[in-house]
């Protein structure tokens, strides 16, 4: 009897485990506990992505209220004026020169702090200290640095012979000074994210590899880059995405300027329905689509590398 | 041969140190020199002589305490909201069965890929039509759930064994009381990390604060700070003093809380 009976209950519940049954119950809970994200994604991050999408492909009068549907032309203006299209190459420039300064210098203190030594975790502590500035803070501060007539920085240069370099208001200087200052906020949070890294290769591997006879260049090269590559990778796409975002350094150092050398994609979106009095919205968010497709885009690639990613660990 | 290069090692590190820190040290010097030692050039390095009436400037310029109240408070209300909202839907995605589970866990996480610029010209015409320009609704609102939140909380609930939830089920216990009773208790750490995250990344709002808000005493403690820098008179010690009130809630964090942070940080970095 039994003998008969078992396989139709196992082929009856193959199909059945691979559909998970549901209970009724179960589900009220998970709808009730979902509500409250459910409703602030809703309201404040999908309705809101769908209207900027809606407003891309409007006009919009004076006052910022959307007329009459236009296909694509917001995206043509905004493609076929050069002084707003610039907003690209600004973008890229600035985050050439956010995200490789904050990735090799920020690697470079990291190891440079695995050194045994004591104190070195009161510096490593001390490491951290920009990861305490916002972008305001940091950025009022170093403008005040950046004083071309009263600033430390050429004060401190004029103890070598150079002097009075505008800072931010030569177009040559300007998005590499902005830049800095981002570059500096991110090497606290570059510090900690490789020091946590470098922590999680096995003490035993480089203990070989100095046995071995291999000198500090060999191992870092042969055995610490190999193995820190998912947090390298995770950094770069981190602090791209930080730099196409940056908004406050940018708003309080050089308001995008001067004549738009630090005016990057998010600025030229905030200028364009913010600043100035004006109210185009549709333009904006022309804008505010373009950085979206940009930051997915980098989500999607990462996403794909860390699939296909071979983990050492 | 060893002890030289060892102090050669600590020379070079305590080097690179100065360099990272010089900011912060300049800052809290120069709130703390005259005006003479920054108004000369080249400034003073070292205050030749201590002075605290810049902090006392900064009181005249903008309404500190309240703008320092304000961003405190929103941060709180976000934390709670962030940490209420999180705890929910981890639980149901550590936990719970239903249809289109996997889809929802995605719409979730995609939160997370959306950067809020794209959005924020939507936002602010929400705002405005429901009124709550320059309100304090306004500021916290829109970063009351969060998809990182919801993702560190399911990974941490997933790490307890299924057992415990079953068991909980067979005694009869109801979620709630599982989740609040049994699960929170034990996921302190995570929900210490997820806190200081929040209260971090609150804190230091700019984009958002300077949109909709517009009188100062409604402003954050982020938007007085640029407002110091845009008078016209602009003296860089105030501008100092204000920097250095500012950023001591988040040197405690950094510093007391370093461990914290760190798991938080790399969450996602290192596996």
């Amino acid at each position: 009897m039994t003998a008969v009976l078992e396989p139709t209950t196992t082929a009856r519940l193959t199909p059945a485990r691979r559909r998970p049954r549901y209970r009724p119950a179960e589900i009220g809970i998970a709808a009730a506990f979902l509500v409250p994200s459910t409703v602030v994604f809703a309201l404040f991050v999908f309705y809101p992505l769908g209207r900027t999408i809606w407003l891309s492909v409007h006009g919009s009068d004076i006052f910022g209220n959307a007329t009459g549907f236009v296909g694509l032309e917001r995206y043509l203006d905004f493609l076929s004026d050069p002084q707003l299209r610039a907003v690209l190459p600004v973008t890229l420039l600035f985050a050439l020169c956010t995200v490789v300064p904050t990735v090799v210098i920020g690697l470079g203190l990291a190891v440079a702090l695995q050194a045994k030594v004591k104190g070195v975790g009161f510096f490593r502590t001390l490491m951290a200290t920009p990861f305490a500035f916002s972008a305001a803070s940091a950025a009022v501060v170093f403008d005040a640095f950046y004083s071309p007539s009263l600033g430390v920085f050429n004060g401190i240069l004029s103890h070598v012979g150079v002097s009075g370099v505008d800072w931010l208001t030569d177009p040559a200087t300007a998005l590499p000074a902005v830049a800095a200052v981002s570059v500096w906020r991110d090497l606290g949070y570059a510090v900690l994210v490789f020091s946590a890294g470098l922590q999680a290769i096995p003490e035993e591997l480089l203990e070989a590899a100095r046995l071995d006879g291999a000198g500090r260049w060999r191992i870092l090269r042969g055995i610490i880059l190999p193995l820190l590559t998912p947090t390298i990778f995770f950094m770069l796409v981190v602090s791209t995405i930080g730099s196409l975002q940056t908004f406050g350094e940018i708003n309080i150092m050089t308001g995008g300027g001067p004549d738009g050398a630090t005016t990057t994609l998010v600025y030229g979106l905030y200028k364009s329905a913010f600043a100035f009095g004006a109210s185009d919205f549709g333009l904006a968010s022309v804008q505010g689509v373009v950085l979206l497709l940009l930051v997915t885009s980098i989500t999607a690639i990462q996403f794909r590398v860390l699939q296909r990613k071979v983990f050492y660990s | 041969m060893i002890r030289l290069r060892r102090a050669g090692t600590v020379a070079g590190l305590a080097v690179l140190v100065a360099v990272v820190v010089f900011p912060l040290y300049y800052a809290v010097a120069g709130s703390v020199m005259s005006r003479d030692d920054l108004t000369r050039f080249p400034p003073a390095l070292f205050p030749t002589s201590l002075h605290s009436g810049s902090f006392a400037d900064v009181l005249h310029a903008i309404p500190l305490a309240r703008q320092y109240a304000n961003s405190i408070l929103v941060s709180l209300v976000i934390v709670g909201g962030v940490l209420i909202t999180s705890v929910l839907s981890g639980y149901v995605f550590a936990f719970l069965n239903f249809p289109l589970k996997k889809l929802a866990f995605g719409m979730f996480l995609a939160t997370m890929a959306v950067p809020a610029e794209s959005m924020i010209i939507p936002n602010y015409l929400t705002m405005a039509d429901w009124g709550l320009m320059n309100t304090f609704p306004a500021l916290f609102l829109p970063f009351l759930a969060a998809g990182f939140g919801t993702f560190l909380m399911r990974q941490f609930f997933l790490s307890f064994p299924r057992e415990v939830y079953e068991a909980a089920k067979v005694e009869g216990c109801g979620h709630l009381r599982f989740l609040w009773q049994i699960l929170v208790p034990l996921s302190r750490p995570a929900l210490g990390t997820l806190a200081i995250h929040a209260f971090i990344s609150s804190y230091n709002h700019y984009f958002w604060p300077l949109l909709v808000t517009s009188t100062p005493k409604m402003q954050t403690l982020q938007i007085g700070l640029a407002q110091l820098n845009s008078v016209e008179e602009r003296a860089p010690d105030v501008i100092f003093a204000g920097v250095v009130l500012a950023i001591i809630p988040m040197l405690i964090m950094i510093y007391v809380f370093q461990r914290h942070l760190v798991r938080g940080l790399t969450a996602g970095a290192v596996r």
